[in-house]
C-alpha cells in the first residue's frame, strides 16, 4: 500500500521524502485546494521544484485542486490544473465533475483522483467517475468501516486511498456548511474550514475560549487539551448538560486496523495534515512507514503512541470499527 | 527522541532567578544583528507571511523575567528584549522557553502545542498562522544562526545552547505521564 503524506510546504515535502513517504499531496497557495490557509502551500516554482526533488527519490507528488469552482471564476481552477500537469504532476486529485470533465479532455494523460472532498462512498458514484473521466483511484470518505471499504474496493473499478491518521471529518466532505454558516467563508470553494481571519481565542474566568465568528465554539479548563474550533467538535449545551454532539475533539489513527484495510484490497493510505509543522510529518510518516514495514514482514504492528501530536490528544479508529449501528 | 514525545519543561527557577536583576540593554545588539541576519538569509519568510509582515509579536517565554517584541518587516526588522509586553501588539504567543525554541528550530509541531495547551495565543490568529508556516518552512536552525554572530564564542555558546536545550525537554516516560 503506498503511503501518501502531507506537505503544505516545500520544507514539509523535503521532510516527508525522507521520512519515507510514497507520494506526497501538496497544493497551489490559492483557493484551489482545501487547506488555503494562510502562509501555506506552494507557488508554481515551488511545485517544480518539489516534484523534482520528490521524483529523484523515487516519490511521486499528488496535487490537490479539490475545492468547488465559483461561477463565474473557473479560469484559476483550471489554470491549477494546467500548471500542475505541466509541473508534472503524478496526478491530480480533483472533487468537482466540471473541473474533472476539464482535466480529462484537456489534458487525457494525466492521471486523476478522485478527492475526498467528492463524498463519493458507494461503487455506483465511483463508476461514474471513473467511466465519464477515466479516474484511477478515489479517495474514501471517512464514514465507512472497514468491510463497506472492502465491498466498495471490489466493486468500484478503481483504486482506493483511505486516511489512517489525522484530523477526523465525519460529515459529509465537501457538502459541509457548518463553517460558512459561521463565517461566510465556505472550505468547499475558498479552500479554508474556521478559517484563521474568523478565529479568536481568549482568557476568560480561568478558561481559553475559542471563537469563531459570532459563535462560541468552546472553553476549555486550565490543563484540558485544546481542540481546533470547528463547529462540529463545538461543546454545546443542550438539555442543561455541556457535551459533544457531533464529534468529540479527538483524531483519527487507523495503524490497527492497517491488516484489515491491506486485506480489504485499499491501494494507499492517507495521512491528513498539510497545516502541520515539519515535526508533525516527521513523526507520523516515520511511525507509519515502520508499521507497513512490519504489516509485509508479518510482524505485530507497533503502534506508537502519536496522541500527543492529536487533536484533544486522544484517538479513535472512527468509523473503521462502527460501534454505532 | 521524536516529536512525538516530547514535553515541555519549563526552565531552571535558579537561573531565572540569575537572570531577573540581568539589564536587557546587552542583549538587544545580539537581538539585531540576529533578526537581521534571519531576513537575510531565509527571504522566503517574507513572501510568506505576507501582508502580516506588517503585523507585530509580542512572543513571552513564560518562564523567563522579559518577552520579545517582533516587527518582522522586511525593510526594517525588529525584534527588542522587553520586560513587559506593550499593548497593541497585534499578537500575542506565550509558552515555555523550550516550546517557543523548539517550533522555531521546527523540532516541535505549533498544533501539538497548541493542543497540549503548552503554547497560548492572542490576537490576530491569522497572523500567527502565517508566522508560524512562514517560520516552519524557513528551517532556521537558531543555534547556527547565533553561532555565526558570534565569531569565535560561537563553539563554547553551541555546547551551552544545546545542553540547555536539551534540559529544556523531557520524554513523557521520563516524566511518568
Amino acid at each position: 500500500m503506498e503511503l501518501v503524506c502531507p506537505a503544505g510546504t516545500p520544507a514539509a515535502l523535503k521532510v516527508a521524502v525522507d521520512a519515507g513517504a510514497g507520494a506526497v499531496y501538496c497544493g497551489f497557495n490559492d483557493e484551489t485546494n482545501a487547506r488555503n490557509f494562510p502562509g501555506l502551500n506552494f507557488s508554481r516554482e515551488e511545485l517544480i521544484a518539489g516534484i523534482a526533488l520528490a521524483h529523484r527519490r523515487g516519490v511521486k507528488v499528488l496535487v490537490a485542486i479539490n475545492t468547488f469552482p465559483r461561477a463565474g471564476g473557473m479560469g484559476l481552477w483550471r489554470s491549477a490544473v494546467d500548471d500542475a500537469t505541466r509541473a508534472g504532476a503524478d496526478a491530480l486529485i480533483l472533487a468537482d465533475v466540471g473541473l474533472l470533465d476539464y482535466a480529462a479532455n484537456k489534458h487525457p494523460k494525466q492521471r486523476l483522483h478522485v478527492s475526498v472532498q467528492a463524498a463519493a462512498a458507494n461503487a455506483d458514484s465511483i463508476r461514474f467517475y471513473v467511466e465519464n473521466f477515466g479516474v484511477r483511484r478515489v479517495v474514501l470518505p471517512r464514514v465507512l468501516s472497514v468491510p463497506e471499504i472492502a465491498a466498495v474496493t471490489k466493486e468500484c473499478g478503481c483504486e482506493t486511498e483511505v486516511f489512517v491518521f489525522g484530523g477526523l471529518c465525519v460529515m459529509a466532505e465537501g457538502r459541509c456548511s457548518l463553517s460558512s454558516y459561521a463565517t461566510g467563508c465556505s472550505p468547499n470553494m475558498q479552500g479554508a474550514c474556521s478559517p484563521a481571519s474568523h478565529v479568536n481565542y481568549r482568557q476568560e474566568r480561568g478558561k481559553m475560549v475559542s471563537r469563531l465568528g459570532e459563535f462560541t465554539i468552546n472553553s476549555f479548563a486550565k490543563g484540558e487539551p485544546a481542540a481546533y474550533p470547528t463547529l462540529c467538535k463545538g461543546r454545546f449545551a443542550t438539555n442543561g448538560a455541556l457535551g459533544y454532539i457531533f464529534e468529540d475533539p479527538t483524531s483519527l489513527d487507523a495503524a490497527a486496523m492497517l491488516p484489515g484495510l491491506k486485506e480489504a484490497g485499499v491501494s494507499a493510505l492517507k495521512i491528513e495534515g498539510r497545516q502541520r509543522g515539519r515535526a508533525y510529518i516527521e513523526a507520523v510518516v516515520h511511525a507509519f512507514r515502520q508499521a507497513l514495514k512490519a504489516l509485509d514482514a508479518g510482524r505485530p504492528i507497533e503502534t506508537a503512541s502519536l496522541s500527543a501530536l492529536t487533536e484533544g490528544q486522544t484517538t479513535t479508529v472512527g468509523a473503521y470499527r462502527k460501534t454505532w449501528r | 527522541m521524536s516529536a512525538s514525545d516530547l514535553s515541555i519543561l519549563p526552565a531552571p527557577p535558579l537561573l531565572i532567578l540569575a537572570m531577573r536583576p540581568l539589564p536587557l540593554a546587552p542583549l538587544q545588539p545580539l537581538l539585531s544583528f540576529l533578526i537581521a541576519s534571519i531576513v537575510r538569509r531565509h527571504r522566503g519568510l517574507f513572501v510568506r507571511l505576507g501582508a502580516h509582515a506588517g503585523k507585530t509579536f509580542g512572543i513571552h517565554p513564560t518562564d523567563l523575567p522579559f518577552a520579545f517584541e517582533l516587527a518582522p518587516k522586511p525593510d526594517r526588522p525588529r525584534l527588542v528584549a522587553v520586560r513587559t509586553l506593550s499593548k497593541g501588539l497585534d499578537v500575542r504567543i506565550s509558552g515555555p522557553l523550550g516550546a517557543l525554541l523548539g517550533l522555531v528550530n521546527g523540532e516541535l509541531d505549533g498544533d501539538a502545542l497548541f493542543f497540549s495547551r503548552d503554547l497560548r495565543v492572542e490576537g490576530d490568529f491569522e497572523a500567527v498562522v502565517a508566522l508560524r508556516n512562514a517560520v516552519d518552512d524557513a528551517q532556521i536552525n537558531l543555534v547556527d544562526e547565533i553561532r555565526s554572530l558570534l565569531g569565535p564564542l560561537g563553539g563554547p555558546f553551541e555546547i551551552v545552547f544545546r545542553m540547555a536545550l536539551e534540559r529544556l525537554r523531557e520524554t513523557h516516560e521520563e516524566r511518568g505521564v
